[in-house]
């Protein structure tokens, strides 16, 4: 018999992220999180809570541990830096007359 | 013995006679209508076992699950709906799926006796479910090239939302199975509750017989063999032993069932049959 289920220390089941992908070629977006013993039954308890209303055509589950996020605290240092570096942007730059812009 | 209390009868005035009233629907009934009676087999085992999931409505172990379970009750509850309205039209009464569904009692009710028993624990709701949902699938595979198109197409779309309850039950049930002690001894013994009613899933009678005749065929044999097999396959995984074959419970589809189903409707039927018409 396999050991039984791995609980986290809230008592709760491991966490799982869900991602949805709306129809085929577009990108997969987070739609929120399950709770389930495993794969297999995180995938179920996704397609119950997440696509019952036709709003998948795929499913992305990832333990949510496994993802790696950046502090709120890092927000200033990480984020900021960009805000007064416009010729980061694309727009900064006149297009030459005669090239075509789309 | 039994002449000691015939004897005993006698003296207190009691006399041993059957009631001129019927207590339960006979044995062997003719059928007016195979086709309608068909139908109200399929239509009454997927609306009583649909009753009986959504009883886990806001009772389920943990959020997620409950709204799994809702949603195969609510599946269930809707193919009924159609198979109900069918038999309706093919009676030829006027009856919707409203009035077979609520003013029924229970002798009238064509279902197993498998989907009537109550929940129970988690286990014994899990593997009901799954002892179904397997036979329903294989059902349906076939129903769905039957001759019959009504049928037909009811079966094709019920079968896609089935497959995805077999999923969902087969793999608690090998969780369960292959779980922690509790779990396991718990599973097993569902199977063992429950196995006696399994054997009425696979019984023919008059009736299919007659919708035969109609292009609704069913080839029972390799029904069972698939539905052996599969079965087999989820217990293996589970580490769940079969149940030995024993003697097996019937009578569902000719209306003589267990005490439970009554007890369902009085629930089921309440709101329905205090404000009759009612709409909102």
């Amino acid at each position: 018999m396999s050991s039984p289920v791995n609980t986290q220390p809230d008592g709760q089941w491991p966490l799982w992220e869900v991602f949805t992908q709306g129809a085929r070629g577009e990108p997969f977006e987070h739609a929120g999180s399950v709770h389930a013993a495993d794969a297999e039954l995180a995938m179920q308890n996704a397609r119950d809570v997440y696509t019952r209303r036709g709003e998948a055509v795929n499913l992305w589950i990832v333990p949510s541990h496994a993802i790696v996020a950046s502090a709120p605290s890092d927000a200033g240092p990480f984020f900021d830096p960009g805000n007064d570096k416009p010729y980061r942007h694309p727009q900064f730059y006149v297009a030459p007359r005669g090239v075509r812009i789309f | 013995m039994a002449d000691n209390e015939q004897d005993t009868g006698a003296r207190s005035g009691v006399i041993n006679k059957a009631p001129d009233y019927p207590i339960a629907a006979p044995r062997s009934t003719p059928v007016a209508n195979p086709l309608s009676e068909y139908l109200l087999r399929l239509g009454d085992d997927r609306l009583v076992l649909g009753h009986r999931v959504s009883e886990w409505c806001g009772h389920a172990p943990i959020l997620e699950e409950d709204i799994a379970m809702s949603n195969i009750a609510l599946d269930l509850i809707g193919h009924a709906q159609s198979i109900l309205a069918l038999a309706g039209q093919v009676e030829g009464q006027g009856r919707t799926e409203d009035t077979l569904a609520y003013f029924r009692n229970e002798t009238a009710f064509r279902n197993a006796l498998l989907v009537e028993h109550p929940n129970g624990d988690f286990a014994v709701t899990m593997v009901r479910q799954f002892l179904f949902d397997a036979y329903s699938v294989l059902l349906w595979d076939q129903l769905a090239k039957c001759g019959h198109d009504g049928l037909a197409g009811i079966a094709a779309k019920s079968l896609k939302e089935d497959k995805y309850h077999l999923r969902h039950s087969s793999e608690w049930v090998v969780r369960l199975g292959d779980g922690t002690e509790e779990s396991h001894a718990r599973a097993q013994a569902a199977f063992d509750l429950l196995w006696k009613f399994t054997g009425e899933l696979f019984e023919r009678d008059a009736v299919d017989e007659a919708v035969a005749s109609l292009g609704i065929v069913v080839d029972l044999a390799s029904l069972r063999t698939l539905w052996d097999s599969l079965v087999d396959d989820v217990l293996a995984r589970a580490t769940l032993t079969r149940p030995i074959e024993g003697g097996m419970r019937t009578g569902g589809r000719t209306g003589r069932h267990t005490e439970a189903l009554g007890h369902m409707l009085a629930t089921m039927q309440y709101v329905a049959r205090a404000h009759p018409g009612a709409t909102w």
